[in-house]
């Protein structure tokens, strides 16, 4: 009966949706008060309705109803309750269920929070928010149906992929949707700008923490992601530039242009076609995103769910706003006139150079990943573009960006010259070549890359940190200090966020440049060293009973070299006999100067195990960068200016409330 | 019952969990290490989306061994690379080559840059050369929602 009831609450939604679409957009276009009004109570219900319909679906899940033919085929009663509830949205037709419910939940905020948008515009983001979740609601309710119904329902189902059955990979989808579906917005108020004809420094505050949000999510989703795939698929890579992970990392790098771009509509009323572009195009990208995930045309180590026909409707969805928003962008753009004057030298020619970088770097990654795809179609050529393209076509963006960043963010609006902003960084310059020059001497014989990318990180980093210092003005260090703490956490949002993307940087450098790996027929209880490690396996048990799974467990004994116990890590191998599927659980000591990896493989014939050894240095400092970036974005969403429009809705606020800019 | 069924299930599925195995290591280092690169940059051809050097599968660890063989036997590289080329065709190359079609591949980043830089130059001197805007008065509706905003 829920399960019914469920269904339908999504057909309604389906109907609100369409309602929400047509109804405050002809209002707007009128000027009728009633008719824009009802938007926000429409956003409210839509969500509701969404949010009942998932609910649903998730009891279906915890209650394994196997009269579900989705819940057959993704679920299991022996599975633990956490991986029945992730079992919602790790299928198709679950996670299309989990993307629409974000939308509209984003929907319905900008309905809440939204009080202070002129009422046509708000009307009109609304409209052209619902008019997304139209097409998702369509394409759920006619082609992915999560409600379908088993005629004779099993006794049991055929459990969840066993790659999945993992707290990383768990939350990296909810994470993902939340980036995904949060540029969403962005489109929407890119969208109703056009339709508006008007984009003034007000619309790039409303764009920004919106930006700043999805972007913040993202981080999380691919840094969850990756994490997933360093310790899950047993090879401790964290990166493939897979289709799949390129899928999320091109809205990313869209979203940290977008982000920076909206700095200088807000600030300086410049760069807005590029700016509403940019916001189109970040949507987009994640609407493309969604299609190589779900249409499996491009082959992925990931794809876990895929149809090639839904991919078609997908690709229909996406040809439908992309075409419509750049007609639209095409016939309106030439109105949004800028205002700020700037010169040549200046803040907002660093933030162009910025997008430029990043802009171009995600144009790369799109046209690496969909090359194969060109290829074929277009010159007959079956080939493939892997990693080795990406990491030669890429690296130099990366480099430049890196060296580029600490000199631009330093830079003042309007007029500056590099000189200055130099000279403030000469202690950061001399601390990161210091540094590189110091690592690339210590470990000579391997390539100049890692030395030359930690050098830059540490000029990522340090030069963060001046940036942050010169910001408190001048005089005694102990008045510094205090008006640090009085900064706007703006400043310090950015400040950490572009140290986060140096600790990554330093870890990715340290990474792919000095880890040890050794790969040998272990004999129990014969310790053998590995770079400043002993390494013993000691004993290995067969036949482990897990929840849903058997398993082969090693016990190897990792110790320093005078013999010390550093720790027992157990790789094992697992079967899931109810899937068919074999996976390989690596054990992994993490520390904070390295992580000791090891993963387990066969029984050799003439005794003794295959195992494989890595010490990777630094390998926690690539998620702790990523943690670090969005704790970055964090700081900056809750700065206090996005705030005061919501403290002068509920009581007068002091003249001074208004910021000064 | 179920128990033994399951140990059964467990034998038949039960894959090689390394990719690189123990007994395919060449006792030389270097040539190992040559190895170990070339494998990284050819694809596994019955894999999803694997280099030979990640994958389980039977026929990357044939690939592996061959391509250990044609290093012991004296190729470079480069010849290593051109006989599996030869045999399976330019699809198991991760990298492609900078020959026909290809090329607007590698070029296309670099090409789109310069382009980007020009245009954004032309736009950033047109604005530095820009009159700055008069003072644009509030509207009605603009001044009573400021009026609102700050609470008067």
């Amino acid at each position: 009966m829920i399960v019914e009831l469920g269904h339908f609450a999504l057909i309604l939604a389906f109907m609100v949706a369409i309602f929400q679409t047509a109804v405050p957009l002809v209002g707007a276009h009128k000027g009728w008060a009633g008719w824009m009004s009802v938007a926000e109570p429409a956003a409210t219900t839509q969500f509701l309705l969404t949010a009942f319909s998932f609910g649903a679906l998730t009891y279906a899940f915890v209650t394994s109803d196997f009269s579900l033919s989705l819940v057959v085929n993704n679920s299991h009663t022996l599975k633990p309750m956490l991986y029945k509830i992730t079992g919602v949205w790790g299928n198709h037709e679950g996670s299309l269920l989990l993307w629409v419910l974000i939308l509209t939940l984003f929907g319905a905020m900008a309905a809440w929070f939204g009080d202070n948008l002129p009422p046509t515009l708000r009307a009109r983001v609304l409209a052209v928010q619902s008019s997304v979740a139209v097409a998702f609601f369509a394409f759920i309710l006619f082609t992915s149906n999560p409600f379908e119904r088993l005629d004779f329902p099993p006794f049991n189902g055929q459990d969840l992929n066993p790659l999945l059955q993992d707290p990383g990979l768990a939350f990296h989808p909810p994470f993902l949707y939340l980036g995904y579906v949060g540029l969403s917005m962005a489109f929407s108020f890119a969208v109703a700008a056009l339709i508006e004809g008007r984009v003034d420094a007000a619309w790039g505050r409303w764009v920004r923490p919106w930006t700043l949000a999805a972007w913040v999510f993202l981080t999380i989703g691919i840094g969850l992601g990756s994490w997933w795939a360093y310790y899950e698929l047993g090879w401790g890579g964290f990166w493939f530039w897979d289709p799949v992970e390129n899928a999320s990392f091109m809205p990313w790098l869209i979203a940290a242009a977008l982000m920076h771009s909206a700095i200088v509509v807000e600030k300086r009323e410049a760069l807005k076609s590029w700016t509403i572009l940019l916001a189109i195009l970040a949507f987009g990208f994640s609407l493309i995103g969604t299609f190589i995930v779900r249409s499996g045309v491009l082959t992925s180590v990931h794809a876990f769910a895929n149809d090639p026909e839904r991919g078609v409707y997908i690709l229909g969805i996406l040809g439908f706003f992309m075409g419509g928003a750049l007609l639209l962008f095409a016939f309106r753009a030439g109105s949004m006139e800028a205002k700020g004057v700037f010169s040549t030298v200046s803040r907002e020619s660093g933030l162009i150079l910025n997008n430029l970088l990043l802009a171009v770097s995600c144009f790369i990654v799109f046209i690496g990943t969909i090359w194969p795809l060109l290829a074929e179609m277009f010159f007959d050529r079956t080939l493939s573009v892997g990693p080795p393209f990406f990491n030669a076509a890429f690296t130099p963006f990366v480099f430049v960006l890196a060296v580029v960043l600490p000199i631009a963010a330093m830079l003042p609006w309007k007029r500056a010259t590099v000189g200055r902003s130099l000279r403030a960084l000469i202690p950061a310059a001399i601390l990161a070549l210091s540094v590189g020059l110091f690592v690339w001497t210590m470990f000579t014989g391997h390539s100049i890359l890692a030395p030359m990318f930690v050098a830059l990180s540490v000029w990522l980093v340090a030069g963060a940190m001046v940036d942050l210092w010169s910001r408190t003005g001048r005089g005694a260090v102990a008045g510094r200090i205090g008006r640090l703490t009085r900064l706007p956490r703006a400043d310090w949002g950015k400040t950490v966020a572009h140290a986060g993307v140096g600790v990554t940087i330093f870890s990715i450098a340290t990474l792919t440049g000095y880890q040890t790996e050794d790969i040998r027929v272990a004999q129990v209880g014969q310790p053998y060293q590995v770079g400043n490690y002993q390494i013993e396996l000691v004993n290995v048990e067969e036949n482990v009973q897990g929840p849903n799974y058997i398993s082969t467990m090693a016990h190897v004994a990792v110790r320093e070299l005078d013999g010390r116990e550093v720790a027992l890590v157990h790789p094992e191998r697992r079967i899931y006999p109810v899937a068919g599927m074999a996976t390989t659980e690596a054990g992994i000591n993490n520390g904070f100067t390295r992580d000791v990896y090891i993963t387990l493989g066969d029984p050799q014939q003439n005794g003794g195990w295959a195992i494989r050894t890595w010490i990777k240095p630094f390998a926690n400092w690539i998620w702790g960068g990523a943690i670090i970036m969005a704790l970055g974005g964090f700081l900056s969403l809750s700065d206090r200016r996005y705030r005061v429009g919501a403290a002068a809705a509920k009581a007068p606020a002091p003249i001074q409330g208004v910021p000064a800019e | 019952m179920i128990r033994a069924a399951m140990i059964a299930m467990a034998l038949l599925l039960a894959t090689p969990a390394l990719a690189v195995q123990p007994d395919e290591v060449l006792p030389d280092p270097v040539m190992e290490e040559r190895a170990r690169d070339i494998s990284g940059g050819l694809r596994c051809l019955v894999c999803r989306n694997e280099s030979i050097d990640e994958s389980n599968a039977d026929l990357a660890r044939d690939l592996r061994l061959l391509v250990r063989e044609r290093l012991v036997l004296g190729d470079t590289d480069a010849e290593t690379v051109a006989f599996i080329v030869d045999r399976y065709g330019e699809y198991v190359l991760l990298r492609p080559t900078l020959t026909g079609s290809s090329i607007a591949l590698w070029a296309a980043g670099p090409v789109i840059m310069l382009l980007a830089l020009g245009l954004a130059f032309t736009y950033v001197r047109r604005r530095a050369h820009a009159e700055a805007p008069t003072e644009i008065a509030l509207n009605d509706a603009e001044r009573s929602r400021l009026k609102e905003i700050i609470g008067d």
